[in-house]
């Protein structure tokens, strides 16, 4: 299959290019920017003139419910999902049932991944086995099985010395860990961000400080043992500075937020709302802002989707009782968009975070548009208008706070290895 | 938009009394008023509400409350049917919509809802078809509407006035629906110093963005005060990480007659019940002269009157 | 039908003259907010009742409750004495429908049972929904359904009637 897209403005972070430009496309590569090779004749051409053609989105977090929660989505339906949102790799969080542990379970969901349509799947393995936090999995069988990194997810590490155990053990085989950090007394019985808002609202609080205290032993741990670490989910502002400042001292560390935290705020729940109710939760303005402002000065890294659909059952109790977390894989480049727009930075560096950026942190091919590299690209109108309902939502999750919001750009093609994996209906 | 109020400004639900404009909470207190005789009379009931199928829908426990509402419906003439559910971890959230869902399902005109969960009477609010009303009694450490209203009730009757007072509430203000609809009371109707005593453990975050000055010593707090409000300390709470004892807790902020005696001499100590005594208050207050608690409870049932009344007559009732 | 209605005064003072020889030591007048109320005052005064007037406040008793709900100002009806036995004299401004008074007696039977209730109107303007009739009548019109008479009182105290 060869594939021509032309007239569409090329936006490539890895090598700064913002420009109109024709790709070729063959064999599942990018065979020509800008000028055709020799002989190049296209089975199919995509007009692409008014739209921005970019590298494929490669998101850090994304839940594809399988195995175990097949009842609130399928690979299927996520994977689809997540190619309507131009995302073309994604990492999964390794929280299922039975959780990644074993190098069986990663293996069937690369085999049951690579049968379907849409992006590839790169798991990211338990870091303990059952995530129970108590005893370190097999990270090197889970690492030839195909695991990217490992993680708790949003399992409760109680123990530090597990954690300092884990990270040495990576370290020695230069695995890497992604850890979302938060104390786990701290952060007992909470359901909102301590403060304020959840104050009047009655609501148990999360205070920041259970961010930042968990933050400062594995940012400690991490300088000790040497271990690659990779920070999920930062919520705060002082979690931020803290990076910064580990960061600033020559600690290789990274870090994302969720794209909801960019926008949304602890003073958005006051309609009790459980499609709010998300982990981490909500912040106040002061932190969404900080957010805002370290992914334009670049102390974020990464910006991901944290997909978390669920069934609506277990949204429509009141907001305590709720599972946390929200649907977002159709949403990571709507956001991302709205960010750059009133944050005022060029598309290239939003696109950034969420395509070349992520690669890196994974360690994956994509991300880019070089010639060469794999044919993974998203091609999207940064001016279409759209309304975010269940109808217009691939995935089987609805969970979204966005629900009945108007989101600005859409994406109209995916393609992943070569193949038109989305098409938008027109 | 408050979710409380019909579109041309009204009462449709009792869910908070954050954001209720003074206007009605000064109706709903006028109108308590008017309810204020009807227990005296030979009749002791106005057939306002007769016909109206009112479902008490109690997710947690509480006769008192139960019954202060159960007697406020009848006295309005109202069939009230009592629910007791005890929610268990396993049956919860589906439970209550199908719950919601079934009551409805039998012309319920009016929900009276009390749940551990904050927020669980304006989910309820969110998903019942729009004839019906729902009253908060009571959801999680959110809210606790009717209890602040008759607290304003018993303040204007002893005080006349709200906007020369000086109030203090006291104790477990972190986990008291009770204090935080007290404090939006307070502050709507203007008075000019709402204050709010504890130790560090029990007030929570932030709590002055509500509008209260905050103490820790009880003595500063309670010096020139009109109305004193003890609030309720659990039991599960008097020993632990919140507090060492409750004799201690007694010690430093219990309401003893040399406490009392540092605010105003004609000051007036609530309680919204029921009292611990030798925790947070000292018998001989509890029990003394300018103890108001007795009234509290008779006002109570004046008021939840009120508001089933105005309520129901929003015109969808 | 006159163009413009007759003055108060004259009309109170013939209301008081035909009650008067029915008055009893056990008869109470009792005035329907707001306009009866006005009259009952007078009438009181000018009968020289030894017990006090009482005053009703009809919102609770409305048959229109659900459909209008609850009067933005209501006032606490006041009998401050003990309505057992008692020969009532019920007093309003203006009959119509005849469902104020209609409340009006449900509400005096939540109180006790009275003798006896008699009903003293300052105006009859006709359009009857009920089957009552007042006893004592200060005048009779005859209105269109689609207008109203009301009664009302100017700061210095004289009340005055209209049309509208």
């Amino acid at each position: 299959m060869k594939i021509h897209i032309k007239n569409g403005r090329v936006i490539d972070p890895m090598s700064a290019r913002d420009e109109v430009a024709d790709i070729y496309v063959a064999a599942g590569k990018i065979v020509g920017n800008g000028h055709a090779p020799a002989d190049f004749h296209a089975n199919r051409t995509l007009d692409a003139t008014g739209l921005i053609v970019c590298p494929g989105l490669v998101d850090l977090s994304v839940r594809l419910r399988e195995p175990g929660f097949e009842y609130r989505a399928t690979l299927e339906s996520e994977m689809l999902a997540a190619a309507a949102g131009g995302i073309t790799s994604l990492a999964c969080p390794p929280d299922t049932d039975p959780p990644l542990d074993e190098p069986g379970l990663v293996e069937m969901l690369k085999f049951r991944a690579r049968n379907l349509p849409g992006p590839r799947v790169y798991p990211i393995g338990a870091m303990t086995q059952k995530l129970e936090g108590q005893m370190l999995t097999e990270m090197a069988e889970l690492t030839e099985a195909g695991c990217r990194a490992f993680t708790q997810a949003d399992a409760p590490m109680t123990d530090t010395q597990v954690l300092l155990r884990a990270m040495e053990y990576a370290a020695t085989f230069s695995f890497s860990l992604w850890l979302r950090p938060q104390d786990v007394s701290l952060a007992k019985g909470g359901v909102a961000h301590d403060g304020a808002v959840a104050t009047r609202l009655g609501l148990p609080g999360i205070p920041a400080l259970a961010e930042t205290v968990a933050l400062a032993t594995i940012l400690q741990l991490a300088r000790e043992t040497g271990a690659r670490v990779h920070i999920a989910r930062l919520s705060t502002r002082d979690g931020i500075a803290m990076v910064r400042a580990a960061k600033a001292q020559g600690l290789a560390v990274t870090c994302d937020v969720a794209s909801t935290h960019v926008h949304l705020s602890e003073n958005d729940l006051v309609s009790f709302d459980s499609h709010l109710h998300l982990v981490p939760p909500l912040r106040s303005l002061r932190d969404r802002d900080a957010i805002r402002e370290a992914l334009r000065d670049g102390s974020i890294d990464a910006l991901c989707s944290d997909h978390t659909p669920v069934d609506e059952d277990v949204k429509q109790v009141p907001f305590g009782e709720s599972a946390a977390g929200a649907s977002g894989v159709e949403l990571l480049l709507p956001l991302t968009l709205k960010w750059a727009r009133e944050m005022e930075v060029p598309l290239l560096q939003a696109i950034d975070l969420i395509s070349w950026k992520p690669a890196q942190i994974l360690g994956v091919p994509g991300g880019t548009l070089a010639v060469g590299s794999c044919a993974d690209i998203c091609i999207f109108d940064e001016t279409a208008e759209w309304v975010v309902t269940s109808r217009t939502l691939a995935s089987q999750g609805d969970n979204t706070p966005f629900l009945n919001h108007p989101m600005q750009g859409r994406v109209r093609y995916t393609l992943i290895d070569g193949h038109i994996d989305f098409e938008a209906p027109r | 938009m408050n979710p409380q109020l019909t579109e041309d400004g009204r009462l449709r639900h009792l869910l908070t009394l954050d954001g209720l404009p003074r206007a009605i909470l000064m109706q709903i207190l006028d109108t308590a008023e008017s309810f204020m005789d009807v227990g005296e009379r030979e009749v002791k009931k106005v057939p306002i509400l007769r016909g109206k199928s009112i479902f008490n829908l109690f997710f947690e426990p509480s006769t008192r409350t139960r019954t202060t509402f159960e007697i406020a419906a009848k006295r309005l003439s109202a069939d009230v049917v009592n629910l007791n559910i005890a929610t268990s971890s396993q049956t919860k959230g589906e439970a209550i919509l199908d719950t919601v869902d079934n009551l409805a399902a039998m012309h319920a005109d009016m929900f009276i809802v009390r749940h551990s969960q904050s927020g669980a009477a304006h989910f309820i609010a969110r998903h019942v078809a729009p004839h019906i009303s729902v009253i908060n009694a009571g959801d999680g450490r959110h809210a606790h509407p009717t209890q602040g209203l008759l607290d304003m009730f018993t303040i204007r009757r002893f005080k006349g006035e709200f906007h020369n007072l000086t109030v203090a509430i006291v104790g477990d203000v972190l986990h008291s629906r009770v204090a935080r609809s007290q404090i939006h009371a307070l502050t709507t109707l203007g008075v000019p110093e709402v204050r709010v005593i504890g130790p560090k453990t029990l007030l929570p975050t932030g709590v002055e963005q509500m509008g209260v000055r905050v103490f820790h010593d009880m003595e500063a707090g309670l010096a020139g005060c009109d109305v004193i409000i003890m609030l309720r300390l659990q039991n599960e709470r008097m020993k632990g990480a919140l507090l060492p004892s409750a004799q201690e807790y007694f010690k430093f902020f219990g309401l003893t007659p040399e406490k009392l005696a540092l605010a105003k001499p004609d000051a007036i100590v609530m309680h919204p019940g029921p009292m611990n005594r030798g925790v947070e208050i000292d018998s001989e207050v509890a029990d003394g002269p300018q103890s108001v608690i007795l009234p509290q409870v008779t006002y109570g049932i004046a008021v939840r009157m009120a508001v089933m009344a105005l309520l129901a007559g929003t015109g969808n009732a | 039908m006159p163009a413009s209605l007759p003055d108060v005064d004259p009309l109170i003072v013939r209301l008081a003259g035909a009650i008067a020889p029915t008055i009893t030591p056990d008869t109470v007048i009792v005035g329907i907010h707001t306009g009866g109320v006005w009259v009952a005052e007078r009438l009181h005064a000018m009968l020289k009742c030894s017990l006090p007037l009482g005053t009703l406040d009809i919102s609770f008793y409305r048959d229109d409750f659900s459909r209008i709900g609850l009067h933005p100002q209501v006032k606490p009806s006041n009998l401050p004495f003990d309505l057992e036995g008692r020969d009532i004299l019920l007093v309003d401004d203006v009959l119509h429908s005849g469902r104020t008074v209609r409340a009006a007696m449900n509400e005096l039977f939540d109180y006790g049972r009275p003798a006896s209730i008699r009903l003293a109107v300052l105006v009859d303007r006709g359009g009857r929904e009920l089957p009552i009739r007042p006893d004592f009548t200060g005048l009779e019109l005859d209105v269109p359904a689609h207008q109203n008479v009301n009664l009302s009182r100017l700061d210095d105290g004289h009340l005055t009637l209209s049309l509208a």
